[in-house]
């Protein structure tokens, strides 16, 4: 029997005494899409962070990570950076804070796509211009640019082909588009759904949306104060929530959204 | 009747147009959402339509006469009709200050009440947005983001304003915590007739608490008209476009 790409099990997380992360298992098989929901303090964005061993150094992670069957928790740095790009990728919320705002953004991709693929000279130019093309910033100029002089959704393009240049097989997500205009927000989204498929990645989506989970993954997890509550199909769960919690977060999530359909609002609340 | 109005607005920062031609009006007890995306102008209006600055052509009205930024009696008059909130409750609310300071701010320096007075509206308006009296001799830092958002909407309608106007109030807060404070908005609004105008990025915000939409692009006003009537037929591309971005929950 293969081993699943990402397999937790009984992950905990301490800050000190206190528990943050509380006995946490996930997997995700090659190619599934999972999504991790929590509103905040629920401990979504560090269980994500443990997988590839990024968590603060003030925190103290317990149980086990294997990723492609390598342990994480508690691997020096020597072991974790092969599994950093080739394995898996990662995309946060804010890309100005993931890019080097002094480097040019050709130079950024180029960095992980030499140390992992190899690549030299023009073949590796010509892999980032495709890097770039991936993510629907064909133009020359992106190459040559720097961070500030993109909007919020282009650098998040640059974090995403950065995420993907040495092609992992499993793509971590950590609310990739909280921070981007609804428009925009809909334009990356399609883009991680196209490349997330062409690719057949895996695919481990953060966020507290429940309409941007929905639509992203399969099989979700919902996380309270650091602990998995709830764990099914995505439409399962919207449909028949089994967690007191879960059903709350649902039942608020629909009112704003029925309100979209006129179905509440101002005069309902009244 | 009203209350606070743009007509023919332009602002411009040095030579850069942020805002050109806007009307819109807020009736009394009526309520706008101001939608758009980062960069449409939608804080800048908002400024605007709260004195914070003059616009460059055209005038922000209130009770029917212009706003003259210079004219104190004036200003003071509208400070103590219009209230605003803001996005962010972590650094809106002043961490050194107990919370019965913080929201007796506006009526001490507006000159509505002090002393025992003071005190009573305090608690009735701590009261009012569903927080315990207990909560007067704490600090802000004590609270989570939701119960500051009540702190800093009990500051707000502490000197019981005409209009309240709120940037982005429930952006910063989790699902189950936005509900609740749309819903004490709406209570509120109920209560004591307020008419409000929210800018917002959130269009189910907007539709769980504004009758009358604006839509903002580029410094324009690009469509206007009720909520739920703009919800279902989008005229204008750009609004059409905003509308189908917003992620939706499967049907159930």
């Amino acid at each position: 029997m293969t081993e699943p790409l990402l397999s937790m099990n009984a992950l905990s997380v301490r800050s000190g005494e206190t528990v943050l992360v509380n006995a946490t298992d996930l997997e995700v098989a090659a190619g599934e899409r999972v999504g991790l929901i929590g509103e905040s303090g629920s401990g979504k964005s560090l269980t994500s962070l443990a997988v590839t061993g990024l968590l603060p150094e003030s925190l103290r992670a317990s149980g086990s990570v294997r990723l492609a069957g390598v342990e994480t928790v508690g691997a020096d740095e020597q072991v974790l950076r092969p599994l950093r790009g080739p394995v898996a990728g990662v995309v946060f919320q804010e890309p100005l804070t993931a890019l080097d705002p002094l480097m040019r953004v050709g130079r950024q991709i180029a960095e992980p796509i030499r140390r992992h693929l190899g690549l030299r000279g023009s073949v590796l130019d010509r892999a980032v211009s495709d890097a770039l093309a991936e993510v629907r910033l064909d133009e020359q100029r992106f190459a040559r640019a720097y961070p500030h002089e993109l909007s919020g959704g282009q650098r998040q393009r640059v974090a995403i082909a950065i995420a993907l240049a040495a092609r992992p097989r499993l793509l971590i997500a950590d609310e990739p588009t909280t921070a981007l205009d609804v428009t925009v927000q809909s334009e990356v989204l399609d883009l991680l759904d196209r490349l997330v498929a062409e690719r057949d990645m895996g695919l481990l989506f953060v966020s507290h949306d429940l309409a941007v989970v929905a639509r992203m993954t399969d099989r979700v997890l919902v996380l309270q104060h650091g602990a998995v509550v709830e764990e099914g199909a995505v439409r399962e769960m919207l449909r028949a929530p089994q967690h007191p919690y879960t059903a709350q977060l649902v039942a608020h999530a629909r009112v704003l959204d029925a309100a979209l359909d006129g179905a509440s609002g101002p005069e309902g609340a009244r | 009747m009203t209350v606070l109005e743009a007509r023919g607005v332009d602002f411009s920062y040095g030579k850069r147009r942020i805002l050109t031609g806007i009307d819109l009006a807020v009736e009394a007890g009526g309520s706008v959402g101001i939608v758009g995306e980062s960069g449409a102008g939608k804080s800048t209006l908002l400024s605007l339509l709260l004195g914070l600055a003059a616009p460059g052509r055209g005038e922000i009205r209130f009770d029917g006469a212009p706003l003259v930024l210079r004219d104190r009696a004036l200003m003071r008059r509208f400070r103590s009709s219009v209230q605003a909130v803001f996005q962010d409750p972590y650094s809106s609310l002043d961490p050194r200050q107990r919370i019965d300071r913080i929201v007796a701010e506006p009526l001490e320096s507006l000159g509505l009440a002090r002393g025992a007075e003071a005190l009573e509206r305090v608690r009735a308006a701590l009261e009012s947005v569903g927080l315990p009296a207990d909560v007067s001799r704490r600090y802000p830092h004590e609270f989570s983001g939701g119960q500051r958002q009540r702190i800093a909407i009990a500051r707000a309608t502490v000197v019981r304003p005409r209009v309240l106007v709120a940037d982005e109030p429930v952006s910063a807060l989790d699902v189950s915590t936005r509900t609740q404070v749309i819903e004490l908005i709406n209570q509120l609004r109920a209560d004591h007739d307020l008419s409000f105008i929210m800018v917002s990025h959130d269009l189910g915000a907007v539709a769980a608490t504004c009758d009358r939409t604006v839509v903002l692009e580029g410094g324009r006003v690009v469509e206007t008209g009720s909520t739920g009537g703009l919800l279902a037929a989008p005229r204008e591309a750009y609004t059409q476009r905003l509308i189908s971005a917003i992620p939706r929950l499967p049907s159930a």
